[in-house]
């Protein structure tokens, strides 16, 4: 490579390098703006207002009930489909059973059902349930999740047999080999994937709305939208509603878009 | 398929794999039937209604609303789904150059917006773009801002410009996971024999991509199909009729107009198109890894 090669070739690799740095920009540009405006004292407003703004929104609106709303439903959400869809997960790959087969084809074949199209048919039911404005109400129809089952399925697969083996000889039944072996072995998808579904639950937006119409018993990202009070307020309140999963996300990085890879079925 | 030589053993696989099925049951087999039943009747939301047969169906082939929901659908995913994907691949390219802690800053800060709640996003673009904010003089009529959220031309757009800006993480992870398994050799020799940049990407990197890109335009098509949040909360503004999406109508014909048979009618031809293309997506996959 010639030095008049190279010069060019750096000049190019500098011009990505801020075509990059400009769209990350660009990209990051609508929640700085946000959080800046957040932090704008009002003019002739002391920096301490800015305090007081936040404040009011999180102690004298009902955005502490909201998050508790939020927190139980998602919570509840992601214990309950860990639980169950991990047990599945396991009994397909692990255990020969009758209609194995045909369960397993129709979760493949829900891979993406579009909830959406069920609203009025959830409603209808849970109407019929007498769980409208429940906690468990929000959680019942949040609780299909097909996809889980195929990343444990996935995982547990590629457990050696020997571990299942072994056990058994010792007398092991199959729940205790579950939770003994093959749920321990796996932990780390486990905390993947209850990452991600604990952030798409606190994300949930058309069922939780439709579910609930008592204002105490909102989810936080249903009752941020039922009221006006100002740009101010308002931005507070999107960038309160977004915290838990923002930094659930910062924190967990490398385990949030993992879970999404083995979601699906790029990786694993 | 089946595990060889195993006994069959329902009793060890019953406890392990009942909640699942019942919760699989009770949540999505029998709203499916329930909704494929109620569409053939005059059902409301809380009360079971008469059969009426093929009724709703017919009703459905007339309805104006529903042709108009069906059109800002389709405007909505092609929007989306062509230049999501374009940007997407793009993104992931400028990603994938870095390395090291640039390469995770770059990529948290396109990924970002992805994992965030609807309501967030809605309220702080909705702000950025009212007139008199950074972003507020885009669209202008008579020397006037106009906000891109009042106004019917540009409102499906700028929910679709939106909603590329929130999702495209998604995208950009699955590129970049395809873009890894692309051979280095090939990229080698290309340089060696003096290719472009462009002709490197026309002759390499976008036919070996080729069927990520395709997983992705499929699971985009899925996901956007299914479009109702964004555009029900920046529609609140104003009228929602000319802007209205598939599920939105559902929404409103079930939910506002208390007719949830025909709101199921509406269901059905949605649930429909998306298993569909759910179906196709995973063949395609299947394919894929068969190859």
């Amino acid at each position: 490579m010639t030095a008049l090669q190279a010069k060019r070739l750096d000049t190019v690799g500098m011009l990505v390098s801020l075509l990059t740095l400009g769209l990350a920009i660009a990209w990051a540009f609508p929640i700085c703006w946000s959080l800046f405006a957040t932090a704008t004292p009002a003019p002739g407003a002391s920096l301490l207002s800015v305090l007081e703004n936040y404040r009011q929104v999180i102690f004298e609106t009902s955005l502490g009930r909201w998050y508790i709303n939020s927190i139980v439903t998602s919570g509840g959400v992601t214990l309950i489909v860990l639980a169950i869809s991990s047990a599945c997960g396991y009994a397909i790959s692990q255990i020969n059973f009758t209609g194995r087969t045909v369960l397993w084809f129709m979760i493949l074949a829900s891979f993406m059902i579009p909830v959406q199209a069920l609203i009025v048919n959830h409603f209808f039911l849970i109407y019929q349930l007498g769980l409208l404005n429940t906690w468990l109400g929000v959680i019942l129809p949040q609780l299909i999740a097909p996809i889980s089952v195929i990343v444990y399925k996935g995982f547990f697969d590629n457990v050696p047999d020997e571990y299942r083996e072994a056990a058994q000889i010792d007398g092991a039944r199959h729940w205790q080999i579950f939770l003994g072996i093959y749920l321990p072995m796996n932990w780390g998808i486990t905390v993947a994937l209850g990452i991600i579904v604990f952030i798409g639950a606190w994300n949930a937006f058309l069922w939780p709305f439709l579910a609930v119409t008592k204002p105490e018993l909102m989810n936080v990202t249903v009752g941020a939208t039922e009221s006006w009070s100002g740009e101010v307020s308002e931005l507070i309140t999107a960038v309160m509603v977004a915290l838990p999963v923002a930094v659930l996300y910062l924190l967990f990085q490398r385990k949030v878009t993992d879970a999404i890879s083995f979601s699906t079925g790029i990786k694993g | 398929m089946a595990r060889k030589g195993q006994p069959i053993d329902n009793r060890s696989a019953l406890p392990l794999v009942a909640p699942f099925v019942l919760v699989y049951g009770a949540m999505f087999i029998y709203p499916t039937v329930l909704m494929v039943a109620m569409s053939l009747t005059n059902s409301s939301l809380t009360v079971a209604g008469e059969w009426v047969g093929w009724d709703n169906y017919a009703k459905l082939l007339t309805d104006k609303r529903f042709g108009v929901a069906i059109s800002n659908t389709l405007l909505f995913v092609l929007l989306t789904v062509v230049p999501g994907t374009l940007v997407g691949l793009g993104l992931a390219m400028l990603v994938n150059r870095l390395s090291g802690v640039w390469r995770s800053v770059a990529l948290a800060t396109f990924f970002l917006p992805y994992i965030l709640p609807v309501s967030s996003v809605t309220t702080m673009v909705y702000l950025l773009t009212y007139p008199g904010a950074p972003l507020g003089n885009i669209y202008q009529r008579g020397g006037q801002a106009v906000s891109l959220w009042y106004n019917i031309s540009t409102f499906i757009p700028a929910v679709a410009i939106l909603t590329i800006w929130w999702t495209v993480g998604f995208t950009v992870l699955i590129f970049l996971a395809g873009l890894r398994t692309l051979p280095r050799e090939l990229y080698d020799a290309a340089r060696i024999d003096g290719a472009n940049r462009l002709t490197t990407f026309t002759a390499i990197t976008w036919p070996l991509i080729w069927p990520v890109t395709a997983l992705v335009v499929t699971l985009q098509t899925i996901m956007q199909f299914k479009v109702f949040d964004q555009v029900f909360l920046l529609a609140l503004s104003g009228r929602v009729d000319p802007t209205m999406v598939l599920v939105q109508y559902v929404y409103t014909v079930a939910f506002q107009r208390n007719q949830a048979g025909y709101g199921s009618a509406v269901a059905v031809g949605l649930y429909v198109v998306v298993m569909v293309l759910s179906v196709l997506q995973w063949q395609a996959t299947r394919l894929r890894s068969a190859r």
